[in-house]
């Protein structure tokens, strides 16, 4: 048969059965994601090439059993059938199956055997089989099955000529294989369950109707068909009658095929081989053992995207801000070069700042869950997160969200069950990132250390932290409860055996999961920054029609021209200073007389040095005078600037929201300031610095300015936060304990974080979660901070 | 009648069925625990749950509550 199309191969197995090693083997290194409206899952997409053909090879979802449940386990199932829309229907299901665990693996294929498509079986690791003792005849095995089994080695790259050749023939020649018999009173109830559909529900999905209690099927179907309902129960009723009582018949049919099917092809030893897995897991699994290295394991991965990211992210930072510089020399104002320089690249430099940690957590995730780790860290773990209605493999991505939630949300990946996702990726942006960071320290520095105890400033960092760890799981549970309602997921974990991790499969696991934050999470980072730039950006010009930006460039430019003036007074300073300096060591050690400095200076010698002295000394307080009447209009314009940057923003869109809002924000003890900040921050949280710098008349303040500083509470912001004083009432202080707390926790509770909302979005592919993680967000974060500040100034 | 969740690490069992409902019977029976079928007890999670046992060629891990839904006749250890 000559198809005029590309032939289409769809890859189908459980997990840990070496699926994605296998698929980087057949599709190469140029592979593209598929993903679906309404799902979160994904399909991997690639060419196989083979004499000169070339096929078009899917990857589906691993799993267990083609019984979805959900819309998401519905996916593999509508890409077999050819019901996935822009998706062909493919050609030929290349199951692939782990020969040391034949059996179980075989359940998944004997499914696919009945879709009524040629299947070709890829029997894996048979080297790994062989370790254990386990012999399996393939061609044997082949003949029982009536289909095409190749023994192949996907992580040594063994056997994929021979899998080739067995897919072109299947579509070249294309046979139905047959599977399983079910017993005639099953075949019964589906052939009138069809004939009650019509021709367009493939057999397949009748099964899977009658099979599948409350399951996808059933849900789809009976929407479309409302009298199905009651005919489904009545065969069901009958089924339980004939002894063939749904679901078990379907298990009890498969198994019982599969044992007929494999009598003779699998030679077991007559006692079961010890394996490096079952030594291992006797220290990994081990009450004592097994916690401390789970533990040391966590702390190294947290350390890593903790601490090793940051100085990469300085250096992106850095990098950013010498191409801002770059941009701002090589134009005029204006804005563009604002829009290039605050928007774009600023833009740009948020999305590429993630990248390191990112980078750090799937390089560890990718290597734990290759060598079958990951299952084991959600087995130590799953009593602790069932406490609040979520499972063990919900654990490493809410650890990795105390660094960063980005990361975080995009390592929820690993959890199967729709609804425990789902709850994990809507509070992990509550456990306290680092990006909090420098506006706790900001204003523990400024407010509660100084004429506090000494414990004080640790114990609000720590309670700090420990709103997060305290409210997210609660978040989690009432979620679980309310809007997540259902079944609990059934906790049924595969341990697979341990394995060195794949070089290959782990470097492309880390590029893609990074190559799909900056495509897809990357354009939405940068349309956020690019609003919150225009609405601090408009209008740009004052009451008298003069602009902003051109106004500030001038002032700069006249700060510039009068330092260079300055600096031959400043130089001579220096050298003055410096001379006294000497003189001053020369008086103290010892003079040019003395003798191997063990005797001062000669009285002669000391008189002199006085006088010189003295000379020096009215010199340099001539100079000093001259400098500092020269200083001050250079001290006064860079004032200007911070005055005219202060009154643009405060004039701009934002700051007029800001006091627009003011009347909302007051209950918290906030001004129109802290507002106006705390919107401006949604891009990114450690934005709200940088913008308390520019409403605090100091120009913009980096973050990493406060975090680095020795002292945070006396940086020149934290003074002028001392300062602050309420627009309507000047002997009011806006800051004081109570309001420094109820920022804080309002930082610690809210999600101004563009970032985290956008892969929300990537993640749950739809804007509904990022706008209600939002939403309930800051709610919490409104409601803390109210209960903080009005508790907080009883006393 | 005895339930896989009471088994001691190294005891093997025979199943005799699974009660519960119908997703769970589904999962459990697709994983491969079938009457008539032989599991040993490989371990429980330092917390207490859940445990993982040893069942065809493979290790499986689940919680006690799922656990409790399969009766078993103790066979050894």
């Amino acid at each position: 048969m000559v198809l005029l199309r590309t032939p289409t191969i769809a890859l189908v197995g459980n997990p840990n059965t070496g699926k994605t090693t296998l698929f980087n083997l057949l599709a190469g290194m140029r592979q593209r994601v598929g993903n679906y409206p309404g799902v979160t899952v994904e399909t991997k997409k690639g060419k196989l090439h083979h004499n000169e053909r070339s096929f078009d090879l899917v990857d589906l979802p691993g799993t267990y059993s083609l019984a979805p449940r959900s819309p998401d386990e519905m996916v593999a199932v509508d890409l077999i059938l050819g019901h996935q829309q822009g998706e062909a229907r493919p050609d030929v299901v290349l199951a692939i199956v782990d020969a040391s665990n034949l059996e179980r693996n075989l359940y998944l294929t004997t499914q696919v055997l009945e879709v009524g498509v040629p299947v070709v079986i890829a029997l894996n690791m048979v080297d790994v089989a062989e370790g254990q003792g386990i012999k399996v005849d393939a061609e044997k095995l082949s003949k029982q099955l009536e289909v095409p089994v190749v023994p192949i080695q996907a992580n040594k790259g063994k056997g994929s000529a021979a899998l080739k050749n067995a897919l072109a023939a299947a579509i070249d020649n294309p046979t139905t294989p047959k599977g399983p018999t079910f017993p005639a009173v099953f075949e019964a109830e589906v052939q009138s369950l069809g004939a009650a559909l019509g021709k367009d529900v493939e057999p397949f999905l009748i099964r899977r109707l009658l099979l599948d209690v409350g399951g996808y099927a059933e849900q789809r179907l009976t929407d479309q068909h409302t009298d199905l309902q009651g005919k489904i129960q009545a065969s069901r009723q009958r089924l339980a009658a004939g002894n063939c009582a749904v679901p078990a018949i379907e298990a009890r049919t498969r198994y019982a095929w599969i044992r007929q099917a494999t009598a003779g092809c699998v030679q077991r030893p007559q006692v079961r081989a010890a394996t490096w897995t079952d030594s291992l897991d006797r220290v990994l699994t081990h009450k004592l053992w097994g916690t401390l290295l789970f533990l040391a394991l966590m702390f190294i991965v947290f350390q890593a995207i903790f601490t090793w990211a940051l100085p990469l992210m300085d250096t992106i930072d850095q990098g950013r801000e010498w191409l801002a510089e770059l941009v701002k020399d090589a134009m005029g104002p204006g804005p563009v070069r604002d829009l290039l320089v605050n928007g774009i690249i600023k833009g740009v430099g948020s999305v590429v700042i993630f990248l390191p940690q990112i980078l750090i957590l799937f390089g560890f995730i990718a290597v734990l869950e290759d060598c079958g780790y990951m299952a084991r860290a959600a087995f130590l773990m799953d009593k602790l997160m069932a406490r609040c209605g979520l499972s063990g493999k919900s654990f490493i991505p809410m650890l990795s969200s105390v660094a960063c939630a980005v990361p975080g949300i995009m390592a929820t990946r690993v959890i199967e069950n729709r609804r425990d996702r789902l709850a994990t990726i809507l509070v992990a942006p509550l456990m306290s990132c680092s990006a909090r960071l420098p506006i706790y320290i900001l204003l523990i520095g400024a407010f509660l250390t100084e004429g506090h105890a000494w414990y004080v400033p640790g114990l609000v960092m720590f309670c700090m932290y420990l709103i997060g760890l305290v409210v997210a799981p609660l978040v989690a549970l009432v979620l679980k409860r309310t809007l997540l309602r259902g079944e609990t997921p059934i906790f049924v974990m595969e341990m697979p055996l341990y394995k060195l991790p794949s070089a290959r499969t782990v470097v492309r696991r880390v590029v893609d999961s990074a190559w799909a934050f900056v495509y897809r999470a990357g354009t939405i980072i940068l349309a956020s920054m690019i609003v919150v730039w225009a609405l601090l950006y408009f209008p740009n010009t004052n009451g008298a029609g003069e602009r902003y930006d051109e106004l500030i460039e001038k002032t700069e430019k006249s700060v510039e021209k009068q330092k260079e003036e300055l600096e031959p007074v400043v130089d001579s300073l220096n050298k003055k200073k410096k001379e006294v300096q000497e003189i001053n060591k020369e008086l103290k050690s010892g003079g040019v007389g003395s003798l191997f400095g063990l005797l001062g200076p000669s009285d002669g010698e000391k008189q002199e040095l006085e006088k010189k002295r003295e000379l020096l000394r009215t010199d340099i307080k001539r100079v000093e005078e001259e400098n500092e009447s020269v200083q001050k209009p250079v001290k006064d314009a860079e004032d200007r600037v911070n005055e005219l940057n202060f009154e643009w923003r405060s004039r701009s869109i934002l700051g007029q929201i800001g006091h627009w809002i003011e009347p909302a924000v007051k209950p918290l003890g906030w001004d129109w300031r802290i507002g106006m900040a705390a919107v401006a921050s949604f891009p990114a949280r450690e934005v709200v610095v940088g913008t308390l710098g520019i409403i605090y008349n100091l120009g913009e303040v980096s973050s990493k300015d406060i975090r680095d500083s020795d002292d945070p509470g006396r940086t020149e912001l934290a003074g002028q936060l001392k300062e602050a004083k309420w627009d309507n009432d000047p002997n009011r202080a806006v800051f004081g304990v109570p309001v420094a707390l109820s920022v804080m926790v309002f930082f610690a509770l809210c999600c101004q974080c563009a970032s985290t909302l956008a892969v929300i979005k990537r993640e749950t592919n739809s804007w509904r979660w990022p706008i209600f993680t939002f939403v309930y967000m800051t709610v919490l974060a409104y409601v803390g901070a109210l209960v903080v500040y009005q508790v907080g100034s009883m006393f | 009648m005895a339930t896989l969740d009471e088994l001691r690490v190294g005891q093997q069992a025979s199943i005799q069925g699974i009660q519960g409902t119908a997703p769970l019977v589904q999962r459990l029976m697709e994983m491969g625990l079938l009457e008539g079928d032989t599991v040993e007890v490989i371990g429980f999670a330092p917390l207490g749950d859940p445990m993982e046992i040893r069942l065809r060629d493979y290790r499986l891990s689940l919680r006690r509550r799922e656990a409790a839904c399969v009766t078993i006749t103790v066979v050894s250890g």
